[in-house]
């Protein structure tokens, strides 16, 4: 066991944890933020991806022993005020989702690449997202989104 | 008023998901919930000689633990199949017993053997180390091809055979042959493949004591059916103390149809302990247990004149349905598939023949197109193969042979109400530039590529399905779907519909349809579904008939209420019902300048009696209430059809294949959103090249599944596909009040074939799906050796 203390969307919290235990599962199980979804267990889905430290990570090969004193941000964090980020408003427009299920990780992984690259062109951001799968979409419509979120980021 | 009838509107349902606040099976949690485990069979064939569970009983935080021995001596049913096929020498196709937990054999790996239910999940999987099962191994049954030859997994079905169909008329296709200019003969595999909805199947059995009430929260895409099947076969609870919820679910393309073992064993177990128990599959779970989709071997010869006209067909088909006959798995490669393989020509004879055959491998069951995708790809790659064998351009040949007058009954079973495939066809040859085709190839060969283009024209029936229809050829059910519409007090109204969304928009498309017959702002609409405490029975989601049957279910309840309506407004504006127009949400006295909204209409219905001095709004026998229901029940299948034409560039010395331009110009019927329609022709399309490029769901010979990981199986990513150029004709459907023919499926109908006659025509050499880079390299070694010794 161990004493973590970590930011998660934007509130500090202290917790006693098992060595063992994986972001993803402390995030869903212990804190009830079920945004994040546990689509595999290869680490290949990306349906768990959170930002730590501001960068996108697969929450599901993360140890929450890891995170401490790290801030973390999920789905849930991203809307300020009841309004959603750009790239949530940007998938809604360009029905960038279907069933939702991959979506939180998609969109968490998607701010990461404009948080890298401002200006991304297609090929890139298919690159980029090449680690999250979505089955619904075929993809198109993420990448609009995507694109349209970084012309106005 | 603008009609929200195709109008491109943002879904209603997108907030939800986009900030986390979905809520799917895994994210519910109960009141003293317990966790539930699966010891699955490491086997694909053995007797279970002793399941020992001393050891496991005495681990840690174990609350209870089951094995096939309770659930037989409680007798729980088994899980069945839905559809009865008859075979031609007159007999019933044969099926195994199917029980929850196996007691005696097991027969793929992943078969069910005991759960083990404990205070926290790795409580439970720690235990479930622990189960002792001892097994006496045989011999496994894997390859589809040699199913029949093998040793009979089952007493009592020889051959592995389930059952052996045909369809057609063998004589006169014979004849036909007789009088062919040219045979052409293809021998064809179609892959089998692993559905892979992002969300893993879930559940939790809830039964409470106190009322006797079984609730199950499960991942289906139609908690009805679950809820029937469980109760009448199952034996799990009385249909009217047992509610089955499914809440947003991540997606489904066929595997969350069927109630599967997991649903009956985890709600079975919760009323023996009474307390909720948990189960959500790892994906390792899912590639093993969920239920897989075609794998076919085919023969296939097509009869032409040399004027390239086809006289006729005959197919040979062995369908490998796994272990057990899943739900819709005797269905989908007869009656989905075998009058499908006309395709949308005009072929005047046929004659087709189905095995389907036991195996041991995970069930295979219907998965997005179910029967018409294995339909598509055999006639379409066997026209390509034609019309390059008579020297006939492919776009040609197909419109020579092309339905052109409708309604057409076909030669087998369809009547098509509907539809211009020529329309198809020649607005994706101008989208998809097909004229400057070889100035791109050359291009390509600059690069060092191989340039290939390969069209799919296909037809689908979707609209699933006429009762009178498919009741008398087996189906264990009527598949009409239900609808009600609930006016409440307030003016705003509440939609159920028995059809079940799982990412493909009905909070939106739905609400659509009522606010464009009813005149009720969009706002002012809500959709629920997913729920059978809530609204009426109905029939749930696949083959691409939530709008086509739920829709129109929707809109005829609408229809109900107006008609209603009219009624009510008559007597508040002292006219007669017959005077009175409705529109844009107004009830207006005809030849007046008086009219009632139908908000004052709905409330005056809550509100009937006499008020002071206004007399009471309702006419003398008119109850109060404005809520409406549909059952309805359409009259045929709906044929959505199109034309789709890709371009692949292969890299000779990788042998790697990457589509590098896909059109997509279909026909179906009315479209209600057409953001949300190219989402799932998109989808759909993803989903195809995904089968004919990469994935494969492969057993080896003793039965293990090799493929059963994403890193393994080959999900289709972002950078597989180019831009997808998507675009509609439209002749409306006459089988329902829509005109709407169904889109769900589409892209995985068509693009196989599309894909794969493009790699064909690339390389010159056949290659069977998915084309793997090592297959087209060789393939491409094959052929260069080939010409060089020629």
């Amino acid at each position: 066991m161990a004493n973590v203390n970590i930011k998660i969307n934007g509130k500090k919290i202290s917790k006693e944890i098992s060595d063992n235990i994986l972001l993803s599962d402390f995030l869903r199980d212990k804190l009830l933020l079920t945004g994040t979804h546990i689509g595999c267990d290869t680490s290949q889905c990306g349906a768990c991806v959170v930002h730590l430290n501001g960068n996108s990570v697969k929450s599901c090969t993360t140890l929450v022993a890891d995170c401490d004193g790290c801030e973390v941000t999920t789905i849930e964090g991203l809307s300020s005020n009841g309004k959603m980020h750009v790239m949530q408003e940007s998938f809604k427009k360009h029905h960038g989702l279907q069933c939702g299920f991959c979506t939180p990780g998609m969109v968490m992984s998607a701010i990461d690449l404009l948080q890298k690259n401002k200006n991304p062109n297609e090929q890139e951001i298919r690159d980029w997202l090449e680690g999250n799968i979505c089955r619904c979409t075929g993809y198109q419509n993420i990448v609009a989104a995507v694109k349209d979120a970084a012309s106005k980021m | 008023m603008v009609s929200l009838i195709g109008s491109k509107i943002e879904r209603k349902e997108d907030k939800k998901f986009l900030t986390g606040k979905g809520r799917y099976t895994a994210d519910i949690n109960l009141v003293n919930q317990t966790y539930a485990y699966f010891v699955r069979s490491p086997h694909a064939r053995a007797k279970i000689l002793n399941v020992n569970i001393t050891k496991a009983s005495k681990s840690p935080g174990v609350v209870k633990i089951f094995t096939g021995e309770e659930i037989a001596s409680e007798k729980i049913g088994g899980l069945i199949a839905g559809w009865k096929i008859v075979s031609q020498d007159g007999k019933d196709m044969k099926v195994p017993n199917h029980p929850p937990l196996a007691k005696h054999a097991v027969n793929y790996v992943g078969d069910h053997v005991a759960i083990v239910i404990a205070e926290t999940l790795e409580q439970a999987k720690n235990a479930a180390e622990l189960v002792d099962v001892s097994y006496k191994i045989h011999k496994a049954v894997v390859n589809t091809a040699d199913a029949m030859q093998s040793e009979a997994i089952y007493e009592g079905i020889d051959q592995n055979l389930c059952f052996d169909f045909i369809l057609g008329d063998k004589r006169k296709t014979e004849d036909s042959f007789s009088s062919a200019d040219k045979i052409v003969k293809l021998d064809l595999r179609n892959n089998r493949l692993i559905p892979n909805a992002m969300e893993p199947r879930a559940c939790i059995g809830d039964y409470n004591s106190s009322s006797d009430e079984l609730t199950l929260y499960t991942t289906s895409q139609n908690p009805h059916l679950s809820r029937l099947v469980l109760s009448a076969f199952g034996g799990i609870h009385p249909e009217h103390k047992f509610r089955v919820v499914a809440p947003d679910v991540g997606g489904g393309f066929g595997s969350k149809i069927y109630a599967y073992a997991e649903d009956a064993v985890a709600a079975w177990a919760s009323k023996k302990i009474e307390r909720p128990v948990k189960w959500v599959a790892e994906r390792s779970e899912s590639f093993l247990s969920d239920c897989h989709g075609r794998d076919h071997i085919t023969h296939v010869e097509l009869a032409i004149k040399n004027d390239g006209k086809i006289i006729g067909l005959k197919v040979d088909t062995i369908a490998n349905i796994g272990a057990y006959a899943s739900l819709f798995a005797t269905v989908t490669p007869t009656y989905l598939y075998a009058p499908l393989i006309l395709g949308l020509y005009d072929i005047p004879t046929a004659f087709i023949n189905v095995k389907a055959v036991f195996t041991n491998t995970a069930p295979v069951d219907a998965y997005r197109g179910a029967g018409r995708p294995e339909a598509t790809y055999l006639i379409e790659r066997i026209v390509h193969k034609a019309a390059n064998e008579i020297g006939m351009d492919q776009a040609e040949f197909r419109r020579k042979n092309f339905i052109k007058k409708f309604p057409h009954q076909q030669c087998l079973v369809h009547n098509i109400d509907s539809g211009d495939y020529v329309a198809h066809l020649d607005k994706a040859l101008e989208i998809s530039d097909y004229k400057n085709f070889e100035n791109r190839k050359s291009e390509s060969a600059k690069k060092g590529k191989l340039r290939g283009l390969g069209f799919s024209t296909y037809i689908e029936a979707c609209g699933i399905a006429p009762s009178a229809v498919v009741m008398s050829i087996g189906c264990g059910v009527g598949l009409w779907e239900s609808a009600e519409v609930r006016f409440n007090a307030t003016g705003n109204v509440t939609v159920f519909s028995g059809a079940h969304s799982h990412g493909q928009g009905h909070d939106t498309t739905f609400a659509q349809i009522v606010g464009d017959r009813l005149g009720v702002p969009m706002e002012s609409i809500d959709v629920v579904h997913g729920d059978t405490d809530k609204g009426p029975f109905g029939m749930g989601t696949y083959g691409s008939r939530s709008l086509a049957v739920g829709g129109s279910a929707i809109a005829k309840a609408c229809d109900k209420i107006i008609e209603k309506g009219k009624k009510v407004a008559a007597h508040m504006l002292e006219g007669k019902p017959e005077d009175i127009d409705f529109k844009d949400g107004d009830f207006i006295l005809k030849n007046s300048n008086k009219k009632k909204t139908i908000a004052e209409v709905a409330f005056a219905c809550y509100l009937p009696g006499q008020f002071g001095e206004i007399k009471s709004p309702l006419p003398p026998g008119v109850e109060p209430g404005l809520k409406e229901t549909s059952f309805y029940d359409p009259v045929n299948f709906s044929f959505p059809a199109g034309t789709h034409i890709c371009e692949v560039e292969v890299d000779q010395n990788t042998g790697e294949t990457q589509v590098v331009k896909y059109t997509a110009v279909d026909d179906f019927g009315t479209i209600i959103n057409p953001m949300i329609v190219e989402g799932q022709v998109h989808g759909g399309i993803a989903q195809g090249i995904g089968q004919a490029l990469y994935e494969n769901g492969h057993y080896d010979e003793s039965g293990q599944l090799i493929t059963a990981s994403y890193m393994d199986y080959t999900m289709p990513r972002a950078d597989n596909f180019p831009q997808i150029k998507v675009d509609y004709t439209t002749t409306p459907a006459t089988s329902n009040p829509l005109g709407s023919k169904g889109c769900g499926e589409a892209g995985a109908i068509a693009s196989p074939p599309a894909v794969m006659n493009a790699v064909i025509d690339a390389i010159g050499a056949d290659v069977s799906m998915p084309a793997t880079a090592e297959k087209v390299w060789n393939a491409i070694k094959k052929n260069d050796y080939k010409k060089s010794a020629a």
